[in-house]
């Protein structure tokens, strides 16, 4: 500031060093604040990746006296007996954590994709947008409300109506089994299934809604009907992204709690029909951990919720991986 | 022949588009259900003094004998305090993160893992980081495992990875010729970083605050772990205390109609609670959508 050179005379005076010690003292006192600023920024950065480093290393820590008791055989042994017999083994839950769960992506997403189809491609244009926010709203509600919504309307209409008229005409599968009193493993995926369907449509659509218009016209302009341009153009481009949202179902249901606990009849054991009480991995560290016979049994409950962790960790990486080659697949526009 | 098959395709595609449209309805049935019964059962005891009274005492209706209908406040202060605590500790963690990924993840490739571990984060199923802060503060001091602060940690847990992953696709929407407008301009680095890119993406961050609030309020399962089950107001941070989706459990899972009742008015509470925060965000992203349509 305050030079003496006047603007004017810019052409004459081309070459003015005496500019360049301002700018040195301009950039002194600016390398304190960025020195905090990333000093800080990057302890918040390297807590977070801690924080996932912190969560294994305290599980395995806090299990490590079943984990060297039973080792591998907590994965193969049926039974879960607390003290003082103390023996524990994971298989009847994972088996129904599983099975919940693919019965819920069976159930829910032929609906979810038809959903996605008929708010992207058949909706009348002024309907696609509240109902898609209402959708997103829905994915919102608490997981506790349809555990209570299922527990009080739906197993009282699958105990009376439902599960007899299934037992009547599809018993000879052997699937329908028992008695059917509505607290069980098939009401415990008929809320998951309720619960993942407003993830799994808001993701779809969204990726069914970005498939470039040239590519629907073109399919049309060769005389394709509407189903034809949705099986041959919109769920190839799409499958992506619809694979994500499937994942992303698929790993909300698997470690749902207080929905499953309400529905399922906490009974651990292998089920032998669809209307058997069961008892997936989250219902039982919810039912059992604060009432745990002693440090063994908590321990395997620990441990139960490492398994729990693994199985939805290899979903979110398997689908991240998908995700990333179909991806390159779409760039490298193989149709 | 070429005419039949032709009209073969037509009823196809007719049928396909019946059927998506069924699959919408079949959809919405379960859903409209569950905010109908939420609505009518629980706006049937919704009032002022449900509101601030405390819970009522177990009863199931015989002759002669009236059931006190009580209220959820202890719960509602609960819920407020638990998710503001986890607010206080995950905001600044989670948007410092995000900041150090954006404006140093060319220098430091190892900042870009943050996105990633963040990404792995949200994917972890909420009785899990319950089982994991109930482990961890079990080492610290088993005298606080059931009590406010556990609990907020462990919704401080879950909200991290949300505000993290939302702050960081806010901060990348800021143009780079922003920064090197104000670099160019001799502004440091951090205040180029704290006054002109994180004002220019705050919408963003603060849709990605809310939506993590809105999902924590209705975390049940790490509570159960963390805070556990209590009817009380709140006593202090190393004190349980009640919180709305506890209460909906609770008194979800017992033989008494009255409690039955108080959960069906406590989940519209929860339900409206989570709208409110879902609405506001919306409000916010219209915002961002009609500032960017307008620059």
């Amino acid at each position: 500031m305050g030079s003496p050179a006047n603007p004017t005379e810019s052409p004459a005076a081309g070459n003015a060093p005496p500019e360049v010690p301002p700018a040195q003292r301009v950039n002194r006192a600016p390398v304190l604040g960025d020195y905090f600023f990333s000093t800080l920024t990057g302890i918040a950065a390297a807590a977070v990746v801690g924080l996932s480093l912190l969560l294994v290393a305290v599980l395995v820590y806090s299990s490590r006296s079943t984990l060297s008791l039973f080792g591998p055989s907590f994965l193969w042994t049926t039974v879960w007996r607390p003290a003082p017999a103390n023996v524990f083994g994971i298989v009847p839950a994972a088996e129904d954590t599983l099975l919940t769960s693919a019965l819920a992506l069976l159930i829910g997403i032929p609906l979810s994709l038809g959903s996605a189809i008929f708010l992207t491609q058949h909706a009348p244009t002024w309907l696609r947008a509240p109902i898609g926010q209402v959708i997103e709203l829905l994915a919102a509600i608490p997981s506790i409300v349809f555990g209570f919504w299922g527990l009080i309307v739906l197993v009282p209409f699958e105990r009376y109506r439902v599960e007899p008229a299934l037992q009547g005409t599809l018993g000879w599968t052997g699937l329908f089994n028992g008695t059917p009193i509505g607290i069980d493993i098939l009401t415990a995926s008929l809320v998951l299934s309720i619960m993942t369907v407003p993830t799994i449509t808001a993701i779809s659509r969204d990726a069914i809604a970005a498939v470039p218009r040239s590519q629907k016209e073109a399919a049309l302009s060769l005389g394709a009907t509407d189903w034809e341009v949705t099986r041959t153009v919109v769920l190839p481009y799409s499958q992506g992204g619809i694979a994500a949202g499937i994942a992303l179902g698929l790993g909300r249901a698997l470690g749902e709690t207080m929905a499953v606990l309400l529905v399922i009849g906490n009974r651990f054991a292998i089920p032998s029909s669809l209307f058997s009480q069961g008892e997936t991995i989250a219902s039982l560290i919810a039912n059992d951990f604060t009432e745990a016979s002693g440090p063994l049994e908590l321990s395997a409950l620990i441990e139960a919720g490492l398994v729990l962790l693994l199985i939805t960790l290899a979903i979110n990486l398997a689908a991240r991986a998908y995700l990333a080659r179909s991806q390159v697949h779409e760039g490298g526009f193989e149709g | 022949m070429r005419f039949d098959r032709l009209g073969r395709r037509k009823l196809l595609s007719h049928l396909a588009t019946v059927l998506s449209g069924a699959a919408m309805i079949v959809v919405m049935i379960p859903l409209v259900l569950v905010l109908y019964e939420a609505f009518t059962l629980g706006g049937s005891v919704l009032s002022w003094s449900f509101l601030t009274s405390d819970p009522p005492t177990a009863c199931s209706p015989r002759a002669g004998v009236a059931c006190p209908v009580g209220g959820i406040g202890p719960a509602i202060e609960g819920t407020f305090i638990l998710i503001g605590l986890a607010g206080l500790l995950a905001v600044p963690v989670g948007i410092a993160a995000a900041m150090f990924s954006v404006e140093y993840g060319d220098k430091y490739p190892a900042a870009r893992l943050v996105g990633f571990v963040a990404d792995v984060l949200s994917g972890v199923p909420s009785i899990v980081v319950g089982v994991f802060v109930y482990s961890l503060v079990l080492l610290y001091d088993p005298a606080i495992v059931f009590s406010t602060i556990s609990g907020s940690l462990a919704l401080a847990m879950i909200m991290i990875p949300i505000v993290t992953r939302t702050s960081e696709a806010a901060l990348r929407t800021v143009p780079r010729s922003m920064r090197e407008a104000a670099l160019a301009l001799g502004i440091a680095r951090w205040k180029t970083a704290t006054r002109i890119v994180l004002v220019a993406a705050a919408p963003g961050i603060l849709t990605g605050v809310l939506l993590a609030l809105a999902r924590v309020a209705g975390e049940a399962a790490p509570l159960l772990l963390t805070d556990g089950g209590s009817f009380r107001g709140f006593a202090g941070f190393d004190q349980q205390v009640a919180a709305l989706p506890i209460l909906i459990f609770t008194f979800a899972d017992s033989p008494y109609q009255n409690w039955i009742a108080v959960a069906w008015g406590a989940a519209l509470v929860l339900i409206l609670l989570v709208l409110a925060l879902s609405i506001a965000m919306r409000l916010v992203l219209d915002r961002i959508a009609r500032r960017m349509g307008s620059v």
